[in-house]
């Protein structure tokens, strides 16, 4: 079971935190795969490939994919040039990298809708439009995954010794050589357990997206919102259903990103 | 204070660490655990100091039965080979922690346990650093710091692991000696654990070898290095040439060369032969018991010379020798022919 | 080149030389394209809350801001972050603990179970609870019999709090402790400390700062939260609106002003909690940076 140590304290923490896990988090989701067995497989089936769902899950994954993958390319860039050149007010743009993890999801909603709206200071520039279409779902899903692949790759990037580079160098690479021969491929797990970690939030958002999608049906309705109009209509088996479809995709990137952040950790030779 | 250990064993899974281990402590002696990395040696110290739990086994201290004691209670002092100095705390707190948890009953005036603590910083000379944090401490200063830490709670006996392994070579053999005058002066039943068999042969009155859980040998230096009880012994301390051979006619026969047998050895039985560098001569003549060889390589260290020799079945040798006792003109392809003196012999 | 004072903060930073360097309007380009990003996503959107709280004076801001639904919601929001956030804190420490400092066997599941929050979507963590409390639930009957109310009602909304803030302080502390290691608190044991005395006295302190840092982002996230507990509160005014439900109804019905007036408040909340979080982060680093000062000196 368990080597005899001499830290005490094991039964109580260990007690506890099982305790606690199981009232919190284990039970209530036991209550939702019970809920949906309720169903049957036939109505299970039914109700999670409907295509009112399925426009969902088209939207949901679609506009995570984007958000997910211009979070790829500019939170590299961002990670790049935090880490690697100076300039002023650097420090203070670090800082707000971490702004839509501390911005409540509502606040972010709103504001985003209110820029993008064709009367707002962003929506008046462009001449398509932004808000309330897919195109709006995939900026607010932009903005709460923004941090992740920063916050992924920043620190493995710093950790890079300047002597491997140096070697490249001395090797005869020129500089796009050494970053995609040399760099990239040491960047390469950090970033994907960045992108995996954004899509992941992305697919789950409710709060920021419900304000600027509009909503509508078929178009701009998102899978949790599918949830929320079920459970209004006070259809739980069939809130429950789609619960468990989402809940079995979550269990499924957790399990991605765990293994991607293994092979990180094995990658840089951390522990 | 005197411990005994008797019958420990204890495993880590698949892995075996310690096997069926009996051994004692004399009281005041300081006493080295020797060996390879994970060969069991830091689990024994562990499991006497209470850190950790044996399978099965006693641990004695005084004669008395103290395996189910809680490390709490043990009052055995310890020195991490980390040091494991609360960084929190300033010097002085680090020192006097101990004596500040002791309920209050028990518990000295605040007036005497800064006595007591000015007393132990003076000992360890570092008086003058109680009022610095851990991390502001060069690494010796951290290694000295701990022991006096642990001196403070008056321990019975002093448990060291590893104690110079995190240092660089200068304050490594600084501390050794400064170690060992320390332990003259306490005279409290010590033991440390090292894995550098010359930190071992320099301060310890006695050597415990260690190797894959079990004791290979006890004894005093001397006895460790001149009569090694297992080929392994023999070749974890210092450099030393092995050769093969088996008896004949009462004489311990390498082809080349024959010594005499000590008589706990078989006849017609497979030896190993352990010649360590010192204990070979050099000739530039023949005899009927020598090894004709080449020198490899010849280096001049001070009075002292390095040579690498071949001899003509292709056996690298290491010989060192005082430079006067090297045959005149000797250089790198020279022919010459060595004679070992003494080796330490066993059956294989 | 650069002096000691400034290297302080960047520690980590590469030694950069000019074989490693890119040319100057390389650099330039790229900095330019991160900032521009940046501020596309982050700067203007934080803008934008102010800005439009402000749109109709100063009267309107705090008019919006003393309204009683306004107040109650407030009200509301500190109450489940001030239950919410302790009782993580208390799961939090002993499960950081029971990971870190013993070995058994399912402790990989359980790390699992604590990290599982952070994947699923707060619209489900909401649903998880009103299936198991509501009307339809299997302990409805038992519930209404003792006249306890949970969903549409505060506990409810506490309970989804925690749901979605369980990870944040066992999260923190997990690689901390892993890293700090056990010696520390044997040591203390060998000296003759009771458990309790080296939790207090050597395992508290060496964890302070990171604990601090997780409760902050925990309370960030428990006063923000909207997707959960927006599901079961079944937003009463008065009663069971938080302030980010608040700023949903007075959106919906067109009070942009006000809406943006509670939005400030919490954006504002945001701002305080990323000051403290880079000053705990700065602090971090210097220790570490004078840490590696004293080991490079010998005596």
């Amino acid at each position: 079971m368990r080597q005899r140590s001499v830290i005490p304290g094991f039964g109580l923490s260990l007690g506890y935190t099982a305790f606690y896990a199981g009232l919190v988090v284990f039970i209530p989701l036991a209550a939702l795969f019970i809920e949906a067995s309720n169903l049957g497989w036939g109505e299970l089936w039914q109700t999670i490939s409907a295509p009112q769902a399925v426009a969902s899950y088209r939207l949901s994954f679609g506009a995570s994919l984007v958000a997910a993958s211009l979070n790829l390319i500019f939170g590299l860039l961002v990670a790049w040039v935090l880490v690697r050149y100076p300039f002023p007010g650097k420090k203070f743009i670090d800082a707000l990298v971490d702004l839509p993890f501390a911005l409540p999801t509502a606040v972010a909603g709103i504001a985003l809708t209110a820029l993008y709206t064709p009367n707002g200071w962003v929506g008046h520039l462009l001449n398509f439009k932004v808000a309330y279409t897919p195109l709006g779902v995939v900026v607010a899903l932009t903005f709460i995954g923004l941090p992740f692949v920063v916050r992924t790759v920043q620190p493995v990037l710093a950790e890079l010794e300047a002597e491997i580079e140096e070697a490249a160098a001395s090797l005869g690479a020129n500089r796009w050589q050494t970053f995609r021969r040399v760099l990239f491929p040491a960047l390469l797990p950090a970033m994907l357990t960045g992108f995996a970690l954004a899509f992941a939030r992305a697919v789950g958002e409710y709060g920021s997206v419900v304000f600027i999608s509009g909503n509508m049906p078929f178009r701009t309705e998102i899978t949790p919102l599918l949830i929320i109009t079920k459970l209004e209509q006070y259809n739980y088996a069939g809130a429950a259903a789609l619960g468990v479809a989402m809940l079995l995709v979550s269990f499924a990137l957790l399990l991605i990103i765990n293994s991607l952040q293994h092979w990180s950790a094995k990658k840089t030779g951390g522990k | 204070m005197s411990i005994e250990v008797r019958h420990l064993s204890k495993h880590f899974g698949a892995f075996q660490a310690l096997d069926n281990i009996s051994l004692g402590f004399p009281s005041g002696e300081l006493v080295a655990l020797l060996g390879p990395s994970g060969c069991g040696k830091t689990t024994l110290l562990r499991i006497i100091a209470g850190l950790e739990y044996a399978d099965s086994g006693q641990v004695l201290f005084h004669g008395e039965d103290s395996t189910g004691k809680h490390v709490r209670d043990r009052n055995v002092g310890f020195v991490f080979q980390h040091y494991a100095l609360f960084r929190h705390m300033t010097v002085f707190d680090n020192v006097a922690f101990g004596l500040s948890v002791r309920p209050r009953s028990l518990r000295p005036s605040k007036a005497d346990i800064a006595r007591r603590v000015h007393e132990l910083l003076e000992l360890v000379q570092l008086d003058w650093l109680a009022d610095r944090y851990p991390d502001q401490l060069s690494g010796g200063q951290r290694q000295r710091i701990a022991l006096a830490r642990a001196l403070a709670v008056e321990p019975r006996v002093l448990l060291l692991d590893e104690p110079f392994g995190a240092l660089d070579a200068k304050v490594r053999k600084d501390l050794r000696q400064w170690l060992r005058r320390l332990h003259d002066e306490l005279h409290i039943t010590s033991i440390f654990v090292t894995h550098d068999q010359e930190e071992a042969m320099e301060v310890a009155d006695r050597i415990v070898v260690i190797h894959q859980g079990r004791i290979e040998q006890i004894g005093t230096p001397d006895e460790i290095q001149q009569q090694s009880a297992s080929p392994f012994v023999c070749e974890f301390i210092g450099q030393t040439n092995r050769f093969e051979g088996n008896i004949k006619d009462g004489w311990a026969d390498f082809g080349d060369f024959r010594l005499e047998t000590p008589p706990r050895l078989q006849e017609s039985a497979k030896l190993a032969g352990y010649v360590r560098p010192h204990e070979i001569t050099l000739h530039n003549q023949a005899s009927d018991n020598s090894i004709p060889v080449t020198v490899a390589s010849l280096k001049r260290l001070g009075p002292i010379i390095r040579l690498g020799l071949v001899s003509t079945s292709g056996q690298d040798i290491h010989v060192e020798l005082a430079s006067q006792q090297l045959p005149k003109d000797t250089e790198v392809g020279a022919r010459l022919f060595a004679t070992p003196i003494q080796a330490q012999l066993f059956a294989v | 080149m650069a002096g000691t004072i400034t290297t302080l903060g960047n520690s980590h930073a590469p030694r950069i030389s000019n074989v490693t360097q890119e040319s100057r309007p390389v650099r330039w380009l790229l900095i330019s394209l991160a900032i521009a990003f940046l501020f596309l996503f982050l700067a203007l959107p934080l803008a934008a809350v102010f800005s439009e709280a402000f749109s109709r004076g100063w009267q309107v801001y705090w008019q919006a801001l003393q309204e009683p639904d306004a107040w109650a919601a407030i009200r509301l929001t500190l109450i489940a972050a001030g239950i919410a956030v302790p009782l993580n804190v208390i799961f939090g420490v002993a499960a950081a603990w029971a990971i870190t400092k013993f070995s058994f066997r399912g402790k990989q599941f359980l790390i699992t179970l604590i990290d599982l929050p952070f994947a699923v979507s707060p619209v489900i963590a909401g649903l998880t609870y009103v299936l198991l409390y509501g009307s339809h639930g299997p302990l409805w009957s038992w519930l209404s019999e003792h006249d306890i109310k949970i969903i549409f009602a505060t506990p409810g909304i506490v309970m989804a709090t925690i749901f979605v803030t369980f990870p944040f302080i066992a999260r923190e502390l997990i690689p901390l402790m892993e890293e700090q290691g056990t010696s520390h608190e044997e040591a203390a044991l060998t000296l003759g400390a009771s458990g309790w005395q080296t939790f207090r006295r050597i395992t508290l302190p060496a964890i302070k700062w990171g604990l601090l840092y997780g409760i902050i982002l925990c309370n960030a996230r428990a006063m923000g939260e909207f997707g959960a507990v927006s599901v079961v509160s079944g937003h009463i005014r008065g009663q069971t609106n938080t302030l980010p439900l608040h700023i949903e109804i007075a959106y919906n019905e067109y009070h942009f002003a006000a809406a943006f007036a509670c939005a400030s408040l919490l954006a504002l909340l945001a701002l305080a909690t990323l000051f403290v979080k880079s000053l705990l982060e700065w602090k971090e680093r210097h220790e570490r940076f004078l840490a590696s000062q004293a080991a490079r000196k010998e005596p």
